[in-house]
């Protein structure tokens, strides 16, 4: 029993790792209509930014809002700049940007930073808590997920900017027509994820440390609990980045030798989908004939 | 191929049936020549050229495969290294354990392709974009994984493979006939694959593609079609799989990283997606832009690589033939022919649906 | 100064044979080889996932740089060709065949990693070119019988995995062992390293956890060793998941004597990053001085290699244990080729490699020599056990080799 809590426990601590990320990418998915394979990167870069400013002796919060306004600028410029020209380009053109993207952030990082592995501060004291079954830094990356999710789901709800934002993404014809500037909205929103990537970073970087390849991993779980939660849905990515934590650790500890428990727990999950085809929380996608 | 016309295809369509027939002699010869020309080239440059060029149509055939589903079906896919894996190692283990000539893996490697394909087909059908990426990169990421914990694979360690000789009596070395070999099996992929594309199945796929529900409507079994051709697809995937078995000579789980099933699809969008020579260009750039981006860059390679995707698709976004093939078609019609489609310039000029190549893929 | 001097010391060793007779004969050269150079190709994963590895072409690449602005080698430049295979072993076999067949490079060194070496084991075994100290501990390299073109360096993973056990069943003896490992021929050759060096007790190992490199973290993997009951762990995982594994045995209230692979024992990197009380009695094994280790730090030697790292622009990687076992790689090469004198035929290469006899390089621990024979490409054979105090590690035992080997 205690087995299993410990298992359930560091379960939701790596969830959380991949819920922050995810709501990046649904971030980006509900402003944009894209899946921004960079999102790991991007946030792995923030977090170099960061680790600087720290290391420049600016005190731990400062560091943080510091880089939360840089990144935000940062994914601004990147859409407007790197993004922008392939806007009404095929989709699958502006997935190969986003890969590009993804190389020319590691290979920066591990050019600027080297690919040494560096230790990133964390804000938490470093306790273990209930028995042992989660660190006061795991409870840390719990609590600062579910903020950034209730700040979301304020900001889509009642935020009319959330709201053009939603508009701008699901019928830009329609909402260009109501006055919305659209360009814009796409701007905001790849900001606001460069920043929401840039909190993950920081926040799970005491616990991955920090690397040019630290994000690797998890976006690919991140990228999974987005898609099981329902990419278009906040409250979504938290519960299914939650969900793939879980089942990993126990699908490791109870079904299966450790050397495949990604692979049966991602058949588990693609079994999921098939009966729920836009994900637990998601709403289908409405073809127009 | 082009057995009449029909409501779904193109109007562009009907009026290649009788181009073809006018220009049919004269593309004939360009494209034996070219055959002939392909065929003679590795007596002109050095083994290690010939192997690089081997390699180049080994991924040809593998984009060509991932083109079948991206371009043509409107399905795009992350794992199809994963499938490249499949039959690299169908051939691996056939020839390592069982003693089976190199040549005769082919047809096994493709049946597993196909097999493997259809399973995964079946599930996909439910879903869309970022669903289906997600699917196959399951596939992806599950594939190393599951290769090393066998040890019929070789687990870690991977196959050493004996390279196949000359056959005797032909008087050339190992990487000629390699080269030779696949040649011909990339002709033989391009000639399905233009038929296939051309006939009845391609023109459902399209129409798929372009207009699920009006395609459903007129009948066409669109559960079917799509799961054929994602086995259709990933049936070239692993003989191309197959092939890069037999070259390199080895198979190791490290060998079909995610980031192989990247680069198929960065290959698939730079040449263009819906084009069969767009698979071969694609083939050139996994090949040798990295090693590109390397002589530029030893520090950071990855960037000069990202740098290059950035730019072919800031440059041409529906990929090289997806934006040339237009205006190929154009000047064509310019200089008094009518645009002219045979099953040889689906090579160049099928990047025809281009309003529909944004369709949602994604 | 230093650097040149700690090299003829090696080399009055190695160097017997060439003393005399060659010195008024012409150059006898093989491929890569001239009057005025020396070709030496090189593969190494600069981009992708073990791109963190890319530092040993780096240091390899700035000593072979200082060795040439000093006059090179015997009067000879060294052209050091390395290229980014990305950790691909389809790409480690065409990059290499463009080495040796259009390059024409003399030899192969150093090139990264067990499955890309295993790639082009039988091609540079087929036409006769050395492939020299591969950068990976994998005990195939030492097959001087079937593969005489292949020489290992690194102590192998599973030399290491037999130094524990040795201990475990001496000091230990009821012991009941955990492991955890990466999932590949690295984390494998220590797990099955471990099983061979117990012999008929390998049932003392109660558990086994793997994990990708692809994971975020190993806390799931060590939560289920716990559970097993075990009271030993074994770590074979590279710095960022070793330092996991340290910290969350301890934050989970586990107490097992823990055994750390030396892949991962660098006191600035895996100890600093578990929380430096966290990592007490930690026992690893060593062959080298490690670069964060302050018990070094005032050593003339590490000093010296400090120098060769700042001038060379590699000031950001001297916490990295990387750059110093680079920098052993790379002199080993050099003294091999000295002590090939003007005979820079492949033959006279593997041969000159083939009599190592003792040969010192600063940054080994003191006590630590390579030796090879015609029959023994297994250059470093020996180790030093430690343990690690909550500051350093301290050498303790002897210098100690693996059993057999």
């Amino acid at each position: 029993m205690h087995l299993f809590l410990q298992q359930v426990f560091s379960g939701l601590a790596s969830g959380a790792i991949y819920a922050s990320l995810a709501l990046a990418l649904v971030m980006i998915y509900r402003a944009t209509d894209l899946v921004n394979f960079a999102q790991g990167e991007m946030a792995m870069f923030s977090t170099y930014i960061a680790w600087m400013l720290v290391n420049a002796a600016v005190p731990f919060w400062a560091a943080f809002a510091l880089t939360l306004v840089i990144s935000f600028i940062g994914g601004m410029i990147i859409e407007r700049v790197v993004i922008r020209p392939v806007e009404n380009a095929p989709v699958l053109a502006a997935v190969v940007v986003t890969i590009g993207l993804l190389l020319i952030f590691n290979a920066l990082a591990g050019w600027l930073f080297t690919y040494t592995l560096q230790e990133f501060p964390s804000p938490f004291p470093d306790r273990p808590l209930f028995g042992a079954l989660l660190t006061s830094r795991d409870l840390g990356v719990i609590a600062v997920t579910l903020v950034m999710l209730a700040l979301l789901f304020v900001f889509f709800r009642f935020t009319t900017i959330g709201l053009a934002m939603r508009a701008a993404a699901q019928n830009p014809a329609s909402a260009r027509l109501c006055g919305i500037r659209v360009g814009r909205m796409l701007t905001i929103g790849w900001g606001l994820a460069a920043a929401i990537g840039a909190t993950a970073g920081i926040m799970v970087a005491p616990i991955l440390f920090l690397d040019p390849n630290m994000m690797g991993g998890v976006l690919l779980y991140a990228f999974t609990g987005a898609l099981l939660g329902g990419i278009t849905s906040p409250v979504g990515a938290v519960i299914g980045g939650l969900i793939v934590g879980v089942t990993e650790n126990l699908v490791g500890t109870y079904l299966i030798a450790s050397q495949l428990k990604l692979t049966v727990a991602l058949i588990l999950i693609v079994i999921v989908l098939v009966f729920r085809p836009n994900g637990l929380f998601g709403t289908a996608i409405v073809r127009r004939v | 191929m082009n057995d009449g016309a029909s409501a779904i295809a193109s109007e562009k369509f009907v009026a290649d049936g009788d181009a073809r027939v006018r220009i049919g002699t004269w593309r004939r010869f360009a494209v034996v020549g070219l055959i002939v020309l392909a065929a003679a080239l590795p007596f002109g440059l050095s083994n290690y050229q010939v192997f690089e060029l081997t390699q180049v149509m080994i991924y040809a055939i593998a984009v060509l495969g991932l083109n079948i589903l991206t371009g043509y079906n409107g399905q795009i896919s992350l794992g199809h290294g994963g499938f490249f894996a499949a039959g690299a190692y169908t051939a691996a283990v056939l020839m390592h354990r069982y003693g089976v000539p190199y040549w005769a893996t082919l047809p096994p490697a493709a049946l597993v392709g196909f097999a493997l394909g259809l399973l995964f087909g079946l599930p996909a059908l439910r879903f869309e974009g970022p669903y289906l990426a997600l699917v196959t990169l399951a596939m992806a990421v599950a594939t190393p994984q599951t290769l090393k914990y066998f040890s019929w694979t070789g687990g870690n360690q991977g196959l050493n493979l004996a390279k196949p000789a000359a056959p005797p009596g032909l008087g050339i070395d190992r990487d000629r006939w390699l080269y030779l070999f696949v040649f011909v099996i990339l002709l033989l992929a391009i000639r399905i694959a233009a038929n296939l594309l051309n006939g009845r199945t391609g023109r459902a796929w399209m129409a798929i593609r372009d207009h699920p529900i009006a395609a459903a409507a007129m009948g066409i079994d669109t559960a079917r079609y799509k799961t054929l051709a994602f086995g259709t697809s990933t049936l070239f995937t692993a003989v191309a799989g197959a092939l890069s078995a037999i070259v390199v000579g080895f198979v190791a789980p490290e060998s079909f990283s995610l980031f192989l099933s990247v680069s198929f699809l960065v290959g698939s969008a730079v040449g263009g997606i819906a084009t069969i020579a767009g698979g071969i260009i694609g083939g050139f750039f996994i090949e040798f832009v990295p090693n590109f981006a390397n002589d530029i860059s030893d520090a950071a390679p990855w960037a000069i690589y990202g740098l290059a995707m950035l730019l072919f698709m800031y440059a041409m976004p529906r990929g090289v033939v997806g934006s040339f093939g237009p205006l190929v078609a154009w000047l064509r019609a310019r200089s008094g022919r009518a645009a002219a489609v045979s099953e040889v310039s689906a090579l160049s000029t099928n990047a025809k649906p281009r309003q529909t190549s944004q369709g949602r893929l994604e | 100064m230093t650097v040149k001097h700690t090299m003829l010391a090696g080399l009055s060793a190695v160097g017997l044979i060439v003393a005399g007779g060659l010195a008024y004969a012409a150059g006898q050269y093989g491929p890569g080889a001239t009057d005025t150079e020396i070709k030496i190709g090189n593969t190494m994963p600069y981009s992708g996932p073990a791109s963190s590895y890319g530092i040993i072409g780096k240091v390899d690449a700035a000593y072979f740089a200082m060795i040439n602005a000093q006059g090179g080698i015997n009067g000879r430049k060294v052209n050091f060709i390395s290229r980014d295979d990305s950790y691909s072993p389809p790409k480690t076999v065409e990059l290499v065949r463009q080495m040796v067949e259009q390059d024409k490079v003399l030899l192969i060194f150093n090139s990264l990693g067990t499955p890309p070496n295993m790639a082009i084991h039988g091609y540079l075994n087929d036409n006769k070119v050395p492939q020299l100290f591969p950068a990976t501990g994998a005990d195939q390299w030492n097959d001087p019988k079937h593969f005489p073109w292949t020489m290992l360096w690194l102590p192998s993973y599973s030399t290491e995995s037999h130094i524990y056990a040795r201990y475990i069943l001496k000091n230990l003896p009821n012991a009941k062992i955990a492991v955890l490992y990466q999932n590949d021929d690295y984390g494998k050759d220590y797990l099955n390293g471990l099983r061979d060096g117990l012999g008929a007790k390998a049932n003392m190992i109660v558990a086994t956890q793997s994990y990708e490199t692809s994971d975020p973290t190993v806390d799931s993997q060590i939560v289920a060793l716990q559970a097993s009951g075990a009271d030993v762990l074994l770590i074979a995982a590279i710095p960022k998941f070793a330092a996991q594994a340290i910290r969350k045995v301890y934050d989970i209230g586990w107490k097992p004597t823990e055994f750390l692979n030396s892949v991962a024992n660098g006191v600035g990197t895996t100890m600093k990053g578990a929380g430096l009380e966290k990592g007490v009695g930690v026992i690893s094994a060593a062959f080298f001085k490690d670069p964060t280790d302050p018990q070094w730090q005032n050593t003339p030697e590490y000093k010296e290699w400090l120098a060769f790292m700042n001038k060379s622009g590699l000031s950001a990687n001297v916490t990295d244990n990387q750059s110093v076992v680079a920098y052993s790689f790379v002199q080993t090469m050099v003294a091999v080729l000295k002590a090939c004198g003007n005979d820079l035929t492949r033959e006279n290469v593997m041969k000159q490699a083939a009599s190592l006899h003792q040969l010192k390089l600063p940054m080994l621990l003191p006590g630590i020599t390579l030796s090879t024979s015609a029959d023994d490409f297994n250059p470093i054979k020996q180790m030093q056990l430690e343990k690690f105090d909550g500051k350093t590690w301290n050498l303790f035992g002897e210098v100690v080799s693996a059993s057999g080997s």
